[in-house]
């Protein structure tokens, strides 16, 4: 405020910083929401970049496979052997096998490989089309009469939605694998009979609702980490920026999923 | 090699540009622009960095929309083009970038055959392989056609860059800087391709730069921009004669023999 007591144009008014972030908020909405909607109307028209999309499928999925297995294996081993303790406690450990099978395959499988994935492949699809766009590659591709945005961003989306439920699947195996061995080693229970009775609790909605939870998962690591690389400005501190947000903002909306799709796989049971 | 201005159409402009108009925030870049690009005339923008040069080509090329005016690339308003048209339109416009910008995960090979398959429906392998190897034979680079982006020098990538824009037959060429950030040597050598491009391809070109060497030899016409406006258009030493103090140090501080 000056000497007569009226507001100077450069201070802020109250609230105005705070009306100011809202209307990012929104603005940033509408952007995500067309840039989902670019992808639904391009993606399923030809012609089709059949041969990116491959090229994708091998680096989402091939690429990552050793970091699953081990993960996998892990998550699986050292949930059975922590879960021991409190199961002989009431003399409960034949349960240990359908316990694993419950957690892997309705939360844990789909949820690390997600994570995995969004620090695997979302930061690295921020960063690639990122440094495209900042090295005016992505300006090259528009300006040669060909679409970019079908050319590397249709395909990435597509790439990770169908792969990573096949990582999560894979995963839950090498979970339980991981788990058997647990079991086996301290049990004494042979393979046939671990199987039989891990998967006697699952019934298909579970299978489902895993199965939906690792597609939208899938769909979004690829539509975050696409988002933020292809809109990426600010030079190399934006292709930093792109990565990064890739990685936090698709872990969020995963954690988020993961909660919204619980619900309303219940309402089915 | 020296350009010669033999070809020039005046009768027929293939870029027409009116009050252009751009700002980014509170910055106007452009202030009203107003410029003819002829058939078979190569055109130089001089400026300083930042004063818009490179927004110009953006905007002719559609990159960018600009806030006023109008722009005409071979009779079609570009601001009045629907997607499709302006991807047809952007077929017959060469844009060759400051950076190169060849995509790093493919071979020359690739980098050259990306549009080309993309915009020739039913192209054989037999005229792609034919194309390739005529745009690397134009720019005198055959030997690099396995390699990748990174294994190629500055020049050698800008180069590259243009071949790739070559590969469409372009009517009209933008050239962002393309000798900033290369050796005398080599600059001479950029500038000789673009005159040879525009002999052998018949291209009409705009090329910006603040490379006066540049400038002189590959310019029919230079168009001097400064303050948003183009201040002087006319022949080299015809922009370049005047005392000027916002264009005067531009000449004295470059070596011209």
């Amino acid at each position: 405020m000056d000497k007569a007591g009226t507001t100077t144009s450069r201070e802020k008014k109250p609230g105005s910083s705070l009306k100011k972030r809202l209307t990012n908020v929104f603005v940033d909405l509408y952007k995500v929401g067309s840039f989902t909607g670019r992808f639904f109307k391009e993606a399923f028209l030809p012609p089709f970049e059949l041969k990116e999309f491959m090229r994708q499928c091998y680096e989402v999925g091939v690429r990552s496979f050793p970091l699953i297995s081990l993960t996998g294996f892990i998550v699986g081993f050292i949930f059975t052997k922590q879960s021991r303790p409190s199961l002989t406690d009431f003399g409960a450990t034949s349960w240990l096998p359908s316990l694993v099978s419950i957690a892997v395959l309705k939360a844990l499988a789909p949820l690390v490989t997600a994570l995995i994935a969004a620090g695997k492949v979302g930061s690295s699809i921020g960063a690639e089309l990122g440094s495209m766009r900042v090295t005016e590659q992505i300006d090259a591709m528009e300006v040669s009469g060909t679409k970019p945005f079908k050319f590397l961003v249709c395909t990435r989306i597509l790439a990770t939605t169908i792969t990573i439920p096949l990582l999560a699947t894979y995963s839950a195996l090498i979970a339980l694998v991981g788990g058997f061995l647990n079991v086996a080693q301290n049990e004494g229970t042979s393979y046939s009979a671990f199987m039989q009775s891990a998967f006697e609790p699952i019934t298909f909605t579970d299978i489902t609702a895993s199965l939906v939870k690792a597609i939208v998962f899938g769909f979004t690591i690829g539509l975050v980490g696409c988002y933020q690389g292809y809109n990426s400005n600010k030079g190399t501190e934006g292709v930093g920026k792109a990565a990064n947000n890739a990685v936090v903002i698709a872990m969020f909306l995963v954690f988020i999923e993961e909660v919204l799709i619980v619900q309303i796989a219940g309402w089915f049971r | 090699m020296k350009h010669t201005a033999a070809n020039i159409d005046h009768n027929n402009a293939v870029i027409s540009i009116r009050g252009l108009e751009k700002s980014f925030g509170d910055y106007d870049v452009l202030r009203g622009i107003d410029l003819d690009l002829y058939q078979g005339e190569n055109l130089v923008v001089l400026g300083r960095s930042g004063t818009g040069k490179s927004v110009l080509i953006k905007l002719i090329s559609g990159l960018l929309r600009p806030d006023k005016g109008s722009i005409k690339v071979l009779g079609n308003d570009v601001l009045m083009l629907s997607t499709k048209e302006l991807q047809e339109l952007r077929i017959r416009i060469g844009f060759s970038f400051q950076n190169s910008a060849l995509y790093d995960s493919m071979t020359v090979r690739k980098n050259l055959e990306f549009p080309l398959v993309r915009n020739r429906k039913g192209i054989t392998r037999g005229e792609i392989d034919n194309a390739v190897e005529t745009v690397l034979d134009a720019v005198g680079l055959s030997q690099t056609i396995n390699q990748m982006p990174s294994e190629l020098s500055g020049g050698q990538r800008k180069r590259i860059g243009i071949a790739r824009t070559l590969i469409l037959n372009p009517e009209i060429m933008l050239y962002d800087e393309p000798t900033a950030g290369l050796d005398p040597i080599t600059c001479i050598e950029i500038n000789d391709l673009i005159n040879e491009v525009q002999q052998r391809y018949h291209t009409s070109s705009i090329i910006i730069t603040h490379d006066l060497t540049c400038a002189k030899s590959t310019g029919d016409r230079i168009a001097m921009l400064l303050d948003g406006q183009f201040q002087r258009v006319g022949k080299f030493d015809e922009v370049f004669a005047t005392d000027d103090e916002r264009v005067k140090p531009f000449f004295d501080y470059n070596f011209i023999q």
